[in-house]
């Protein structure tokens, strides 16, 4: 592709009198005069003037630039990359629920919330949880309604002074953060070798001032949390309930649930695990679930079901941790994930997790003799390198992500979990098939000869992409992030 | 006569009667990287032995700045805003505070030269 | 074939469990303890065929009643040109996740970088991040940042003419992250300038909190508000929606510190809710105190223009529990809906779409008060394109009686008063169903 002529930003393609859009008039009278001249705009927005094609055009190229799902391999670890089934895109998109207006009265979108409260209910069958809002718009902030869950619960029968929660190394840098900006104090707990929580070192931290330990299991490692209920019972013990963090339930599916395995409050990513699109960073979807007893401290709107089978919204329920949106969510994406649920029913979903574990478990074995393997075990969904095992060569986790992308492949995540130097983290997930992974496998091998042989050609990587590598000191040392700031810098 | 202490976090001060010159150490500028951005008090802040007072940031990491000493800030070091790299250039010669110390006994807390090579050594050892 | 979004036979299990040394998957869990394992299946219906799902949503549809919609309170529907849902649908944006690996995700960059180069022309503001999930969140973040910004205060104050629905988020933030969340009072559906100094003369203040328009639809004079803000040191922070801007004062020619809000009105569809996005855009110097992410211009390893990732620093995956945010995401797909939506509109359009709406809105006002039975609940005061009216009747009788008709007359707010809003969707036909439909009740 021509990438001067293409290359272009909407604004740069901006001719003073064109439009991309036509309006109806509705013919009523010219009412500006109404409004005094003080709250009126003195400059226009200066937004671009395009035409129709220009802008197809325009975003057609961009898309050109972008790697999805439905492009190639995306093997990124922790984000369940998963194939996006397209019936689901049909039926967020039907004007039967995309034309509803969110504080239309109930009695008009039955058909929406029974939507709503059928998927809450196979969110807590597959959870082991009682119930789910579907509030939360991510993971993350599903990681922070269910914070709030616990300390309503906590406040609510007056234990005021537990204020900690006990996140493990190898964690989600957003359990921490969620922690923070619901006002509780983080404290890490170590892991062991085998990169499972060390529960000797657990110990010692739990007293009367903890509110909760959050918990992905299987962990980032991909390694399944074996003492995850000895775990629960100790937090249990001192008065502390267990966050069950969701990013990693894909492999669990059909195998094993959190409720069963006595986590109290959950979050489910639903663009991870019940394959909505990712959107290039959202829109996402973080149901949160918790089990008996602690219903009643889930966010405000509910939908519940009344005795005569209608559907109705209820927005002040007293003990409610408060509101955390002001609709019931992410809507679109809920009817995605319900079609999904269908699609698949109690059959197929029992088939995703054990099939992400073994299209995991297959890479790992097809690799080991050149990729370091800290953690010798079986995986779940996921499982991570720590780099070529011939550290010699000069050849980083950074070197080998890029030059990934020259075979048509995505990086997996890189530099996380924290607890390896050159962290390379797989997640396949279950809908790619054994010749694609095959595919990767050859590349990755074939890699791993370059930087024995050739490594200069790894560490310049990537040689085939739309561009090479970033300088990203320069764009962090003075931020341009408008256009008006690129003119600024140009001039 | 100037005397240079350093912290577990790797904060220096270098002490001028009662001020301190604060900043991070030539060590954790390396661990760094290309410094792009140093969050500092202003002028007639106070700050606290132990407690954060900011942040240096990479590309790719932050790490807080940890006060060596308590007292007000007499001077931040305005040169870092538009050229935060002098930090990598020479981290002892550009200070980030000027501190007017409250309590000189903070620095027996502190190590001196010799000690937290030594320290700095061990960090690096694993 | 398990199911067709399954690649694997029979024999690829058998193959690939081969080459991890095992015969069947469940060896695979042989580390997950037997009582914690799920016994037989989940308690869900047999999968669907794709038919037999489309037929369960036509079902559930069918249920739902899609009306003529003078509702508003914050969501407001605009018409959506058939341009958008074409490229959205584009799966090299739809199914790409966020742009790790600026290589190959200069599509996704590019466009969140035209985005936040619109939305801060917009709101006249300089800088704005990539977005946030939605209007009410975009606002507890603003008055979180403000709490940062200020590093030792904990207090801010929000108008109560702020929409609830964003208060109530505002306010459940502000209960956990242990922000002293006050009110400025409101007088005949304005906030009160005396109160804003009284409380501000109380000190401790991070950040004060207003709406443009305001919920009643009121367009508010805040001449002054920031200037009182910032010799208190307080930051002034203006929730606007976007499709006004057109018209209106922005935050930016207000003074403001941070503009945030809903960007649903820049031709989102309704979606019962979501997927919406919230803006968060500032003034230069706080562009390290803000949340989320945000795209910044260099080069790349040949000079060539790049856009990638920036200001990482501030953000959970590095800073964890000192992160500026817990935010992760943002609402990617929805930052390209508004580009898209802007470049087709442009200035010109977008200011067009605002102008339907206000001369519709008066139009509507002044035939609703000449039935006599319904009054502006705020004589005088400016709006663009929504009001509030007070009735002679119950707001829950015209609702019942319009639906009958097709229409959803507005958001009942008490239960003698409502909110009625008009956009460019309502021909001047569909209001004058409306008014002779008011006028039914008389009988």
């Amino acid at each position: 592709m021509n990438k001067e002529y293409y290359g272009k930003l909407i604004y740069e393609l901006s001719r003073a009198g064109r439009r991309g859009a036509s309006l109806p008039d509705n013919g009523t009278p010219d009412a500006t005069a109404s409004i005094p001249a003080g709250l009126l705009r003195t400059e226009a927005p200066r937004l671009p003037e395009v035409d129709e094609p220009t802008v197809v055009r325009h975003y057609t190229n961009m898309s050109a630039n972008n790697f999805g799902v439905d492009t190639g391999f995306y093997p990124l670890g922790s984000c369940t990359m998963k194939y996006n089934p397209k019936i689901n895109e049909e039926i967020a998109a039907h004007h039967a629920f995309a034309d509803l207006h969110p504080m239309q009265p109930a009695s008009t979108v039955q058909g929406a919330l029974e939507a709503y409260w059928t998927l809450q209910n196979a969110l807590a069958e597959i959870g082991g949880m009682s119930e789910f809002t579907l509030n939360p718009f991510a993971g993350a902030h599903g990681e922070l309604t269910g914070l709030m869950v616990i300390r309503a619960y906590h406040q609510a029968r007056g234990d005021h002074r537990r204020t900690k929660v006990i996140v493990p190394d190898s964690a989600h840098g957003t359990n921490p953060a969620s922690a923070a900006v619901a006002g509780l104090k983080v404290v890490e707990v170590k892991s062991l070798p085998d990169g499972t929580v060390d529960i000797e070192a657990l110990r010692p931290l739990l007293d009367d001032t903890v509110a909760a330990m959050m918990m992905t299991n299987p962990n980032t490692a991909g390694i399944f949390e074996h003492g995850v209920k000895e775990i629960c019972d100790m937090v249990h013990a001192a008065g502390g309930l267990m966050y069950y963090d969701g990013a990693n339930l894909n492999p669990m599916l059909g195998m094993a649930r959190p409720g069963d395995m006595g986590f109290d409050v959950m979050h489910i990513n639903l663009h991870k695990t019940f394959s909505t699109p990712h959107g290039g960073g959202g829109p996402g979807s973080g149901p949160v679930g918790v089990r008996k007893g602690l219903e009643q401290f889930l966010p405000d709107p509910r939908v519940r079901r009344e005795a005569d089978g209608s559907f109705t919204v209820t927005r002040d329920n007293g003990d409610a941790l408060g509101s955390i949106s002001a609709t019931l969510g992410n809507y679109g994406v809920q009817l995605r994930a319900l079609a999904y649920i269908m699609s698949l029913g109690r059959d197929g979903l029992k088939m995703a997790g054990p099939l992400a574990t073994l299209n995991a478990n297959y890479i790992k074995e097809s690799l080991r003799d050149l990729y370091l393997l800290p953690l010798d075990r079986v995986c779940k969904h996921e499982f991570v390198f720590d780099g070529l095992r011939d550290k010699s060569t000069g050849v980083t986790t950074l070197d080998v992500a890029k030059r990934l992308l020259d075979f048509g492949f995505h990086a997996p995540t890189i530099y996380f979990p924290l607890l390896f130097h050159e962290s390379l983290m797989i997640e396949p997930t279950e809908t790619e098939s054994p010749e694609t992974l095959d595919a990767f496998i050859d590349t990755m091998r074939a890699i791993a000869r370059e930087a024995a042989e050739n490594p200069e050609v790894v560490k310049s990587a990537p040689h085939t992409t739309p561009i090479s590598r970033p300088d990203d000191t320069a764009a962090a040392l003075n931020p341009v992030v408008t256009y008006d700031d690129l003119i600024a810098a140009q001039a | 006569m100037s005397k240079t202490y350093y912290s577990r976090t790797h904060e220096y001060v270098t002490v001028d009667g009662n001020i301190g010159y604060v900043g991070i150490s030539d060590y954790a500028q390396k661990a760094l990287g290309n410094v792009v951005y140093v969050d500092m008090p202003e002028q007639g802040d106070d700050v606290t032995a132990g407690e954060e007072f900011g942040a240096v940031e990479s590309v790719k990491a932050a790490s807080d700045l940890i006060a060596p000493v308590s007292g007000a800030v007499v001077e931040s070091n305005e040169l870092l805003i538009d050229n935060p790299r002098l930090i990598n250039q020479d981290a002892m010669a550009n200070w980030i505070i000027k501190v007017e110390l409250s309590d000189p006994a903070e620095l027996d807390e502190l190590m001196d030269e010799e000690a937290y090579n030594a320290f700095c050594a061990t960090e690096g050892a694993h | 074939m398990i199911h067709h979004y399954f690649p694997h036979t029979a024999d690829d299990i058998q193959r690939m469990l081969g080459r991890c040394g095992m015969k069947e998957l469940d060896e695979l869990y042989a580390d997950v303890p037997a009582d914690l394992r799920l016994k037989g299946d989940y308690d869900l219906p047999a999968g669907r065929s794709e038919k037999e799902i489309r037929d369960f949503f036509n079902d559930l549809g069918s249920r739902n009643r899609q009306l003529t919609c003078f509702a508003g309170a914050g969501f407001y529907h605009h018409y959506t040109p058939s341009v958008i849902p074409y490229i959205l649908s584009r799966s090299e944006f739809l199914t790409a996740y966020t742009p790790y690996q600026p290589e190959i995700s200069q599509g996704t960059l590019q466009y969140i970088f035209e985005y936040q180069s619109m939305m801060s022309r917009l709101t006249g503001m300089e800088v704005s991040n990539a977005s946030m999930y939605d209007g009410a969140t975009a606002t507890a973040e603003a008055m979180m940042m403000a709490v940062s910004a200020s590093r030792k205060r904990d207090r801010v104050l929000i108008a109560s003419t702020v929409n609830p629905s964003v208060r109530r988020v505002v306010a459940t933030y502000a209960r956990y992250h242990g922000v002293r969340l006050d009110e400025i009072a409101e007088a005949d559906g304005v906030s009160q300038r005396d109160d804003l100094e009284a409380k501000l003369a109380e000190g401790d203040v991070a950040g004060v909190i207003v709406a443009a328009p305001n919920y009643y639809g009121i367009l508010e004079d805040y001449a002054g508000w920031a200037d009182a803000c910032h010799r208190a040191k307080a930051l002034f922070i203006v929730n606007c929606i976007p499709a006004d801007l057109a018209l209106m004062k922005t935050p930016g020619e207000w003074g403001a510190d941070i503009a945030c809000g809903d960007a649903q009105s820049l031709g989102m569809p309704l979606h019962y809710g979501g997927p919406y996005l919230g803006f968060l855009c500032a003034s230069k110097s706080l562009i390290r105190k803000m949340p989320g992410r945000m795209v910044g211009a260099t080069t790349d390893a040949d000079g060539h223009r790049t856009f990638v990732l920036t200001l990482q620093a501030r953000e959970q995956h590095i800073r964890r529990d000192k992160a500026t945010s817990n935010i992760c995401s943002n609402q990617g797909l929805m930052a390209l809906h508004t580009v898209v939506y802007l470049s087709l509109l442009g200035s010109d359009g977008l200011r067009e779409a605002a102008m339907q709406g206000l001369n519709g809105a008066h139009y509507l006002a002044s035939r609703l008060e000449a039935t006599g039975m319904m009054r502006m609940s705020f004589p005088g005061k400016p709006f663009i394109n929504e009001f509030a009216m007070d009735t002679d009747f119950e707001v829950d009788d015209l609702e019942r009686l319009c639906i009958e008709n097709e229409i959803l007359c507005g958001v009942k707010i008490a239960p003698k008063r409502i909110l009625i809003a008009v956009t460019e969707m309502q021909t001047r036909e569909d209001m004058d169903r409306l008014v002779e439909t008011v006028k039914k009740l008389k009988s």
